[in-house]
């Protein structure tokens, strides 16, 4: 924490927060609002003379409220910057009748209610989320009663409670009556790996943490009882299992199963039944404190910087990664990385190896102090544009300006295209050409594929991320299907023009197919939202004039999907065998004569 | 604009390629019929099958092939080109061609390995398959990327542990950092908590 507050290269801003960003990989503006602290960062000592005189007396946040703290004050002892700060909505004001007691006693000058907050821009080339977890708030699971007995504790407050620089000073006591407790028992899986509160997911920390507190716990107070309510113990990294073996070799009970109620009973104690699973039997257990683990969740920021940033979440709600295995910290925009609980809850191991790990990605970019743009962008016809700008409205990535107002055409800038090519298929003038996934480079495709025996084939087009990937995975997996099926790969199913689609139906297709990421995953920041509502359009377009809207189906495929891509192609085989060859001619027919 | 090869007025002179993947191809996809066949589509000059195309003698064959015949468009229909386009794109560019003049035709994903009791319907399929990288391979132009300038600064969200880490990182690396933390002191979780699992030590 020191080395990061004195680095000579890095620029702390505290209290501050991002935005907006604008710009591209390699050349973001940053806009930070930066809050006034009230307290000049500089010149503080923190001598703590101020809180002394403070008359204002408040929970304190970085100990759960178990302690207070003034209205102007440090955060914890080790804070980096070590400057004090005034909570301003606390403070009764700067207005000498009413306060100002700690800028009076302020022998360096350094509080100053006039600081105001501030906008800053800043120029980077690359961007770390490192934006961190929430823990998760056990009131709503009121059969743990959490909220109406004091003695049942959150884990963040027991770790508050046993450390040493804690309110009790490392002493666990009850918050009853100040005691020792003689047992104390911990339930796992609060928040977590529960489909009706809290996350699905495993929050990966929490079994570990409470290993750990049994071990703090045995140390300090080695006679002391600790039963631990678990579903799954989970200790499954470096080291982990011998700490798990050390706490059963302590004493510390282990029961397989989590409370079904929780009372008070007499002298503040609690009374807890669990069904132990692994003997069927349900057995009343009395504790002096009841510690919940709770579960991580995203941090509350996650979803506003998920909008700044054009970034994906998944669907536990955390950042998505690129790739889960091969580029774990990498987004899906260029230039954006992650790094610890911003991506799934981790422990500090993990997030220390993604720090490094989103460090090494970033200077991977930026060494060279100039990148080569990916060639396979889209590119503007100024021949044909008619500066109406549909294809500002559709790209992902604001990567296009035009103004149809005063007719400046589009202009795309190269490095912010990611080339999805969704502009490409929108513009109604065919006045953007997609780089490498040219018009003619696709609609060759869908010729030479109907060529012959137009009737007997499929057409599916599959964007490169998910469907084409799940029909990889179907490969893999050799999962059978009809071969019949003929594959057109895009790099995002937002490229499939409406004219591919006529033009496949004009040379005979019985069926087409258009598939992509689901709703939410696509790798283009939503590109293919303009695919469902291309399709939507273009099947309306079909029943007006009479041909079959189901010949042209639509289906989210993902790259973990290989069972779900094999079956709808059986699907589309059976499509295809109701489409008779009178059908066809007529369809044929129909869209020759629209042609004339 | 860019003016394509096509343009330029030089004739597209097409390589194919038919790999057998050991047998994982070659058990249900009739690899030497599909050359032959291929070998009859306009402009393809050669059509050859071959054992495994992205091993090192295959690859050079291919290049020695792009010299002798002055192939300026390389069909190579293996396996999916989400596992070896980058492979095959240095291939080609080693060989003097522009990386993007290559297209690939899945046949083992997407062919043999999907269609393994229908020999005779996979390799119809492959054929097709080959015949429509083919036709994408004619029209595909030499693309070249553009140098942007960047600024050599990197801006971290979130002062915990895991973006301190970052921080610290990237400026031991003599790389600029704004670190962006929206509570009064950078710490994060870690900061409160005592002893830290697995080594059982504190943690500030």
């Amino acid at each position: 924490m020191t080395d990061a507050g004195r680095h000579p290269r890095i620029k702390l801003m505290t209290l501050s927060e991002v935005i907006d960003v604008k710009g591209y990989v390699g050349n973001f503006e940053v806009k930070i609002l930066k809050r006034a602290r009230y307290v000049s960062e500089k010149d503080c000592t923190a001598c703590g003379e101020c809180a002394k005189v403070c008359p204002v007396v408040r929970p304190d946040e970085f100990n759960e409220g178990l302690s207070s703290r003034k209205a102007v004050y440090s955060p914890f002892p080790q804070a980096v910057p070590s400057a004090y700060v005034i909570n301003i909505k606390e403070c009764l004001g700067h207005n000498p009748v009413v306060c100002a007691k700690c800028s009076e006693v302020c022998e360096k000058k350094c509080i100053n209610f006039h600081m105001s907050d501030e906008e800053v821009v800043e120029k980077v080339g690359s961007i770390v989320v490192a934006t961190g977890l929430e823990p998760y708030d056990p009131k709503e699971l009121d059969e743990y009663s959490y909220t109406r007995f004091e003695n049942v504790l959150s884990s963040t407050e027991f770790e508050r409670l046993v450390s040493a620089g804690g309110p009790s000073k490392g002493e666990l006591i009850r918050p009853s009556d100040r005691k020792i407790p003689k047992s104390v028992g911990f339930v796992q899986c609060v928040g977590s790996r529960s489909a009706r509160k809290g996350g699905e997911y495993c929050s990966n920390i929490c079994c570990m943490n409470t290993i750990k507190s049994t071990l703090v716990l045995k140390e300090h107070y080695p006679d002391i009882e600790i039963k631990v309510f678990y579903i799954d113990i989970r200790a499954f990294g470096k080291g982990f299992e011998d700490l798990y073996r050390k706490s059963r070799s302590l004493g510390v009970r282990f029961i397989r199963g989590l409370p079904g109620t929780v009372v008070e009973n007499g002298d503040s104690g609690i009374r807890v039944a669990v069904e132990n699973t692994a003997s069927g039997k349900i057995v009343c257990h009395d504790l002096d404190m009841l510690v919940l683990a709770v579960g991580l969740q995203p941090s509350k920021t996650t979803k506003k910087l998920q909008e700044i940033l054009g970034l994906q979440l998944s669907p536990d709600g955390y950042f998505l990664e690129a790739h889960p295995k091969l580029q774990p910290v990498d987004s899906a925009t260029k230039g954006v990385y992650f790094a610890g609980c911003a991506e799934g809850p981790k422990d500090i191991k993990e997030s220390v190896t993604q720090g490094s790990a989103s460090a090494a990605r970033a200077i991977r970019l930026m060494h060279r102090g100039e990148i080569v743009s990916e060639p396979a962008t889209a590119e503007v016809d100024p021949e044909k544009c008619k500066a109406c700008g549909k294809c500002v409205e559709v790209c992902p990535y604001g990567a296009i300006s035009a103004d149809p107002k005063r007719k400046i055409q589009a202009q795309i800038t190269q490095a912010a295209c990611s080339g999805c090519g969704t502009c490409a298929a929108e513009c109604p003038f065919d006045a953007i050409i997609m780089n490498h996934f040219t018009d003619q480079q696709i609609g060759s495709q869908v010729e030479t594929l109907l060529a012959e025996q137009p009737e007997s084939k499929i057409l599916a087009f599959a964007c490169n991320w998910c469907s084409y990937a799940g029909a990889d995975y179907a490969g893999v997996s050799r999962l059978q299907y009809p071969p019949n099926v003929r594959l057109i790969r895009t790099m995002c199913s937002g490229r499939v023009d409406e004219s591919f689609i006529w033009d496949a139906f004009a040379k005979g297709a019985p069926i087409v197919l258009v598939s992509g990421c689901h709703i939410g995953d696509c790798h283009y920041n939503g590109a293919n939202l303009w695919t469902q509502k291309r399709i939507e359009r273009i099947r309306k377009k079909m029943s007006k004039i009479g041909v079959r809207p189901e010949r042209l189906q639509l289906e989210w495929i993902s790259a973990a999907e290989g069972v779900r891509f094999a079956r709808v192609m059986e699907g589309l085989e059976k499509l295809r065998r109701q489409v008779s060859p009178e059908e066809i001619a007529e369809t044929v027919r129909i869209l020759s004569e629209k042609a004339q | 604009m860019k003016k394509s090869a096509l343009q330029q007025g030089e004739a597209p002179r097409i390589g194919v390629y038919i790999c057998h993947c050991g047998l994982n191809i070659a058990r249900t996809v009739d690899c030497p019929k599909v050359a032959e066949l291929s070998a009859a589509i306009p402009d393809v000059i050669v059509s050859r099958d071959v054992q495994y195309a992205c091993s090192e003698p295959g690859q050079q064959s291919i290049k020695e092939d792009i010299f002798e015949h002055g192939l300026n468009r390389v069909v190579i229909a293996s396996c999916s080109p989400r596992l070896h386009e980058p492979t095959f794109r240095q291939m080609i560019e080693s060989a003097g061609l522009n990386p993007y003049l290559l297209e690939m035709a899945n046949l083992r994903e997407h062919c043999s390995w999907v269609h393994i009791n229908e020999p005779e319907a996979a390799t119809a399929k492959a054929l097709d398959l080959v015949r429509m990288a083919v036709a994408r391979a004619r029209s595909l132009e030499p693309l070249q990327g553009s140098i942007i300038p960047l600024t050599k600064r990197t801006l971290v969200i979130g002062g915990g542990i895991a973006g301190i880490q970052s921080a610290l990182d990237l400026a031991d690396n003599g790389f600029e950092v704004v670190l962006v933390e929206k509570k009064p002191s950078i710490g994060g979780q870690m900061a409160r908590l005592d002893k830290t699992f697995p080594t059982m030590d504190c943690s500030i």
